[in-house]
């Protein structure tokens, strides 16, 4: 939109200063390892990813199969309870990280391949490559994506594969402005000029000069991004357009609702996934704005550190800087 | 100015063909999507017939487009009846609750991000910022859900519906007794939407504030001894406002399409629960004209978000 341009026109040179020291090897690990609210999200997010990979053995039941009474309280059996069908909460839960992180990973790796390559030949190239590009980006921003998603969804099947594709498809518009943004102010800087004039190809311009200096803003996005994916998954698994044979938190938060938790009081078969979620939601957000503020040194200068929150509004859309 | 309109309507077009093109190239048609019992092949070849879907892709796209002209969205699949019809009562139940809900969030949010900026670094900077960014990453079902959960039931509020089955049953409800409970039915959905939004405007609100407190000219107000109030509002505030205006009527576009599964959990007859209810019955014309709706308040509050920039800051001129 030609709002939004305004508005992180006021932070291209800043972030520019900051892109010039960003291409140091080891950039986003001191941004990280300076910033404890990163170091906390890091760790939150390093012991989710654990749970998921582990998940199988730290299960204490099979997670699909009924081990007790249809909402038994918790106990030192159950730790955290029972569902609706009788299964064992606490390993739905932990066989459910493995779906939704999944999802979410895959999902923004999605999102920032094609976020990125729009970006960076939409900013390498300018032009008319820009032209066009940008206009699709634009276009693609006003269309509102929940509800995109939720029909995409409903057409074409209900299986992980498509969802995450879904997911990754309608969520790149977000990256794309931004790295065209990036992209277009290294292109000018004098030592790609000169690597240009010294006979240096587009491709080697690109992936040796140009992609290292705005990596880190793609680490950053791609942290965001995985959020971004999580919300989304429990979204479309709520309304009961997730696959029917995985367990995700969305859907544990979906069999809630529909298992009638609230009327059996069963307060932990309604709490935990939504907690989970809302703290890897936490963490990454965390992580990835303190690698942005680090690439942003004007607004760690001084006395006043500013935290841009994208706005995300309801629907998870990571509508303007 | 006249550019940006211009712009727009461009999108709306190009909004409307996406439509056409997701819907009708994309999906098959509404008509292989039906799942009943007497839906024999004669009678979906008949069915076919009758909203043009046996002719090629380009008549049917010019079709389309006259129908639109006329404001003839077509009739729902299922029902038969015009879609147009369909969507009254809902966006008029929805509209109060949205309102409502972001109006909540915009009080709070702005009340809270100002306060934080102002008392940077204190406990209530700390609290105002870690409750925004928890609402912030909540998802919105789960909220209504909790809500519904341990709010509900201790102040006695309704979780579902829009009216109390029971009420003007027995006996006449007056006019006041509907629209006290119409209202207390929207408090739980638009609390849950005003939460979340809140959480994303606190966010926004404070990190504009605190660049523009950290501009010379707050330093220079300081240095002239005005109260720190007035410098908050007058200052601070003011040229806070500017991409604080903008952003929240960015989000305005999105507020409807994130509705759904607030209404969804609370079965609030509107327009977010129609779509729930459209995907399921696969109604297609009624999907598209939902979906086309939604895509055409995006635009406009992108263009609202666009003229109001341009009132507020001077210095854009195109």
């Amino acid at each position: 939109m030609s709002l939004i341009e305004p508005l992180q026109a006021a932070d291209e040179d800043a972030l520019a200063e900051g892109i010039a020291r960003s291409s140091r090897p080891g950039f986003v690990r001191t941004a990280i390892a300076g910033n404890r609210a990163a170091l906390v999200g890091l760790a939150i997010l390093a012991f989710f990813v654990f749970v998921a990979v582990f998940a199988p053995f730290l299960e204490p039941y099979d997670p699909t199969a009924k081990t007790g009474p249809v909402y038994d309280p918790p106990s030192s059996a159950h730790w955290l309870g029972t569902d609706d069908g009788g299964g064992d909460m606490l390993s739905l839960l932990i066989a459910g990280s493995r779906v939704s992180l999944a999802v979410g990973f895959i999902a923004a790796l999605v999102a920032i391949l094609i976020g990125g390559t729009v970006g960076i030949l939409s900013g390498y190239f300018g032009g008319k490559t820009d032209t066009v590009l940008m206009r699709f980006t634009d276009y693609m921003l006003v269309i509102p994506d929940i509800p995109l998603m939720i029909i995409a969804a409903a057409l074409f099947g209900r299986n992980l594969k498509n969802i995450i594709v879904i997911i990754g498809i309608i969520y790149w518009t977000s990256t794309a402005r931004l790295i065209r943004a990036q992209v277009k102010s290294v292109r000018e800087r004098v030592y790609v000029k000169r690597a240009q004039a010294l006979g240096a190809g587009n491709r080697r311009l690109v992936f040796k000069h140009v992609l290292p200096q705005v990596a880190p803003l793609l680490i950053a996005n791609t942290v965001l991004m995985i959020a971004l994916a999580i919300f989304a998954e429990t979204f479309i698994s709520f309304l009961g357009l997730g696959d029917p044979s995985t367990i995700s938190w969305g859907r544990l938060i979906e069999n809630a609702f529909t298992g009638e938790a609230t009327i059996n009081n069963a307060w932990w078969a309604i709490v935990p996934p939504g907690v989970c979620v809302t703290i890897v939601i936490l963490a990454c957000t965390m992580i990835g704005q303190s690698v942005e503020d680090a690439l942003n040194p004007r607004l760690a200068v001084g006395h006043l550190s500013v935290r841009r929150f994208r706005v995300r509004t309801l629907d998870g859309k990571a509508g303007a800087e | 100015m006249v550019k940006r309109i211009a712009y727009a309507i461009l999108t709306v077009f190009i909004a409307i063909t996406l439509n056409f093109v997701l819907f009708r190239a994309l999906s098959g048609d509404a008509v292989s999507a039906l799942r009943c019992k007497q839906c024999s092949k004669a009678f979906k070849e008949a069915q076919r017939r009758d909203l043009g879907l046996d002719e090629s892709k380009w008549v049917q796209y010019k079709l389309y487009l006259a129908d639109l002209a006329h404001f003839d969205l077509g009739n729902s699949v299922p029902s038969e009846k015009p879609v147009r019809g369909e969507l009254i009562v809902p966006i008029k139940n929805s509209l109060p609750m949205i309102a409502l809900g972001t109006l909540f969030a915009i009080v709070f949010g702005t009340l809270v991000g100002v306060v934080a900026a102002w008392r940077r670094g204190t406990f209530a900077d700390k609290g105002g910022l870690y409750t925004a960014l928890g609402f912030y990453s909540m998802p919105t079902q789960w909220l209504g859900l909790m809500l519904i959960f341990f709010v509900a039931g201790a102040v006695g509020l309704p979780t579902s519906g829009i009216k109390t089955p029971t009420l003007g049953l027995f006996t006449d409800a007056s006019t006041w007794e509907v629209a006290v409970d119409r209202f207390k039915h929207m408090i739980l959905p638009a609390l849950t939407l005003g939460l979340v939004l809140y959480g994303d405007y606190a966010l926004i609100v404070r990190s504009a504030m605190l660049e523009t407190l950290g501009e010379d000219y707050v330093l220079t107000a300081r240095a002239k001894g005005l109260k720190n109030w007035t410098i908050v509002r007058r200052h601070g505030l003011r040229n806070a406002m500017l991409p604080i205006i903008t952003l929240v009527a960015l989000s305005l576009g999105f507020i409807i399409g994130g509705s759904i599964t607030v209404e969804y959990v609370f079965s609030y007859p509107g327009l977010g629960l129609l779509t729930v209810e459209a995907i399921d019955k696969r109604d297609f014309p009624l999907l598209q004209a939902i979906f086309m709706l939604l895509t055409l308040s995006v635009i406009f509050f992108n263009l609202i978000a666009d003229l109001l920039y341009f009132k507020f800051d001077p210095r854009v001129t195109t």
